[in-house]
């Protein structure tokens, strides 16, 4: 089959290709489509999930692999820093079935807390990485990932970036696949249990290996070299190469050296094609992992060579390449004529931050915390999902919002140090079975006082409606058991939880106050299902008793509310009905709920 | 055939939709199609753009600035804010419907569109149309996006045949709007096609 997919589509048939049989993962942009496609095309004989949190995941594949399944597991790079402590350890026994741990990087960042490299993770863990540029060779690499880490029985990282992941090429496929589930587990407690004796063991076979494979890859195909030979080089990795490629076109006497593998660093390949270089301009993203790495090369071997690059100043720090930006770097680097374009000057553009839906029950429950608490001394400890946005004006209900998790944990702390502020976390559903439900636990263990403040609209919104153990769905299509997030609180032992309708703002209003005013560790639930979920029929419109006062817009910010030629509107294609404006109006001019 | 299309807007606007369009209309023409789109926070409302690139000579997913042999805008402010990738002579499509920010309607800050179609208008060769009026006539505004399609076709920028476009719109629309969405196509067409002459 031929079919225009996304590169993180690319990646799902590359691994269905590579004979994968188990797919465990947490959702994250960049990386959120790959369980998703291989979920939408044919998958017998594979298991599906999305997993609690990067961690589980990681650990659930593991346990497959040692059996002698080809597994795979996929999570953003700030995932991987909750998986971090099972890749470290199995970085050290190894693995049995190719294992392949794809970790999207997301400079810009466009949509994560970081600009952290995962090709350093790998440098870190001891465990090869592939770069892929292009959704093509995505599809490619994933099967070369799966190949060397089965040969070497190591866990290999696998690391995209955004515009990879999100990126469409059309990819030929076959429709065949068989997925490898291995012959079994055999116990061999020398070999799966670690100890420090076994690590001591494994490290140095670890660094000898590593030898090995960087020597493999100074042969491998997506390692290369083109427009040699030439005094003056250019070292890129990942996307950045398609930007040096495309700015390059019309040039030549430079070479471009491409990486695919940064670690283990494949030695002979560079030394090979710098003989004779000169001055090489490095062009990478996020970190400069190639440039240190070039640097650390020409110390050892003495090469006499300049090297361009972040370290110098020479590209930024921070945020993503662009062909304009790499054409910049190479204008002055080789010497070509800058032309850049002026354009007439624009008028002033209007900001466009992202805010909360129209109708999302987040905002009424943010609003309900802010009008119950007007007046009083407040810690509002947020967390990681839409809900991220409540801090946008004219709610500004995000204090502090630092990973996920950590608002209930954050707002522990506040209530140690303050006994008169009231503590708030708001954490969402996905979030709480991700890493929530220990901060409760640590909180009633150590005798917090604050109130959890669960946004449980039965959904992770913000990375594409993926199920979660709330849901009653998993991955595999099958109906399960929902987890209740109410009977998990009362089973740590919170004795107050509410569970409110946050659309209902009196009621909402009122569960706040009480557990505001009650000591130690209190709990609402805010349960409304996600607009985008339910589609709602219902509009809200104004009567003529408007005054056009505007607090509705100036208290809710809801993007279905706006001024058209002067007087407030309501934008009916936005409008869930959800009943928020009309509940804050003060001349009851705003009716609700007229079915279309 | 090298080509560069840019279609940009409003989170929730329905590009992408137009993007898969155009690119898989162009693949079944036989060419080697790349793509890009803003997924993620950005969706919420925020500025989002999709990148078609047509042809052998495109290596980076993004449209290099300069490049754009056509701009396709759902929104005025996005067209302008994205002006920068228009090439020399390139095309743009506006759709003259403002949407305002949230952060517009809290501020009083007078965006309503005019500024920018005005200097679309002096500046930019460009073809402007009220995509949301005329979609309301079709029903809903929800088929903007085939609508400004249909008006880059009718401009003869596209350089892919109205049928071509048609039988992906086809495949990718629920069955129930299948007959309104082409209408809204083909009313792009003539406003596009009366705009050249």
């Amino acid at each position: 089959m031929k079919e225009y997919v996304m590169g993180n589509g690319a990646i799902a048939l590359g691994a269905r290709q590579a004979g994968v049989s188990v797919v465990c993962g947490y959702p994250g942009t960049p990386s959120s489509e790959i369980i998703e496609t291989i979920a939408k095309y044919p998958h017998e004989g594979m298991h599906l999930e999305w997993s609690v949190n990067e961690k589980a995941a990681l650990e659930v594949a593991a346990a497959t692999s040692y059996a002698g399944a080809r597994a795979m597991v996929t999570m953003k790079q700030v995932g991987l820093n909750v998986a971090s402590d099972p890749l470290m350890s199995l970085a050290y026994v190894g693995v049995e079935g190719g294992f392949v741990v794809v970790s999207a990087d997301d400079p810009g960042p466009i949509s994560s807390q970081t600009e952290q490299d995962t090709r350093r993770f790998a440098e870190f863990a001891r465990i090869p990485v592939f770069d892929p540029a292009t959704p093509q060779e995505a599809y490619e690499m994933i099967q070369d990932a799966f190949a060397y880490s089965e040969k070497y029985k190591t866990p290999v990282i696998f690391r995209p970036t955004t515009r990879v992941c999100h990126g469409y090429a059309s990819i030929s496929a076959p429709d065949t696949f068989a997925p490898v589930r291995g012959k079994g587990f055999e116990k061999d407690a020398g070999r799966f249990v670690i100890f420090p004796r076994l690590s001591y063991k494994n490290h140095g076979l670890i660094e000898e290996r590593n030898v090995k494979i960087g020597e493999e890859f100074s042969s491998y195909r997506f390692n290369t070299a083109e427009g040699g030979p030439a005094k003056k080089a250019v070292l890129a990795s990942g996307v950045s190469y398609m930007y040096a490629k495309e700015a390059l076109l019309d040039h030549s006497g430079v070479k471009l050296i491409r990486i695919a593998t940064a670690y283990p660093l494949p030695e002979s390949f560079l030394l090979r094609e710098l003989a004779g270089v000169e001055e090489v301009m490095c062009l990478e993203e996020l970190s400069p992992y190639l440039e240190e790495q070039l640097l650390k090369l020409a110390g050892k071997h003495h090469l006499s060579l300049k090297v361009w690059g972040k370290l110098t100043g020479h590209v930024p720090a921070m945020g993503e390449n662009s062909t304009e930006i790499v054409q910049k770097i190479l204008a002055s680097y080789l010497g070509w004529d800058s032309q850049a374009q002026e354009n007439a000057k624009i008028p002033p553009l209007p900001a466009r931050p992202p805010v909360l839906c129209a109708g999302c029950p987040h905002r009424a429950s943010f609003y309900a915390v802010k009008k119950a608490m007007a007046g009083k001394k407040t810690y509002y400890c947020g967390d990681i999902g839409c809900y991220t946005l409540g801090n946008a004006m004219p709610l500004d209900m995000v204090d502090t919002c630092l990973c996920m998790g950590a608002g209930v944990t954050m707002a522990q702390g506040f209530s140690h140090i303050d006994s008169e502020g009231k503590a708030f976390a708001f954490i969402g559903d996905s979030t709480f079975f991700a890493s929530g439900i220990t901060g409760v636990v640590n909180a009633v263990f150590n005798e917090a006082d604050l109130t959890i403040c669960v946004l449980d609209n039965s959904t992770t919104a913000m990375t594409g409606h993926q199920p979660h153990p709330g849901t009653g769905r998993n991955m595999m299509g099958h109906q399960t058991q929902k987890v209740s997030i109410e009977k998990v609180l009362e089973g740590i032992g919170i004795q107050k939880i509410i569970t409110t309708d946050p659309l209902d703002l009196a009621a909402s209003m009122d569960a706040v106050r009480e557990c505001a005013d009650l000591p130690g560790v209190k709990a609402i639930i805010f349960k409304s299902p996600c607009i985008a979920i339910e589609k709602s029929k219902k509009k809200c419109h104004i009567t003529d008793d408007c005054i056009n006062c505007k607090l509705c817009i100036k208290e809710t910010g809801c993007p279905a509310l706006t001024i058209a030629e002067g007087k407030v509107t309501i934008d009916a294609s936005l409008c869930t009905g959800c009943g928020l404006c009309s509940q804050v109006c003060p001349k009851a001019a705003i009716g609700g709920e007229s079915h279309e | 055939m090298n080509k560069d299309i840019l279609i940009c807007g409003v989170g929730g606007q329905g590009t992408v939709l137009s993007s898969r369009i155009i690119a898989a209309a162009a693949m079944e023409q036989g060419y080697p199609v790349k793509s890009a789109e803003t997924i993620g926070m950005a969706q919420r409302g925020g500025p989002v753009t999709s990148h078609v690139r047509i042809g052998e000579n495109a290596f980076s997913p993004l449209i290099p600035k300069g490049k754009a042999d056509l701009i396709i805008g759902f929104e005025p402010a996005e067209v302008v804010r994205n002006l920068d990738y228009l090439a020399t002579g390139g095309l743009a499509v506006v759709n003259t419907a403002a949407i305002r920010p949230t952060t517009a309607s809290l501020s009083g800050d007078g965006y309503d569109g005019s500024e920018m179609r005005a200097y679309l208008q002096e500046h930019v060769n460009c073809i402007l149309a009220d995509g949301n009026k005329e979609c309301e006539q079709l029903g809903s505004v929800k088929f903007l996006n085939i609508l400004l399609l249909g008006i880059a076709q009718g401009s003869g920028k596209l350089e892919i045949p109205g049928e071509v476009m048609i039988k992906e719109i086809e495949k990718r629309v629920p069955e129930k709007f299948r007959e309104v969405n082409i209408l809204a196509f083909n009313r792009g067409c003539e406003i596009g096609e009366q705009s050249k002459a």
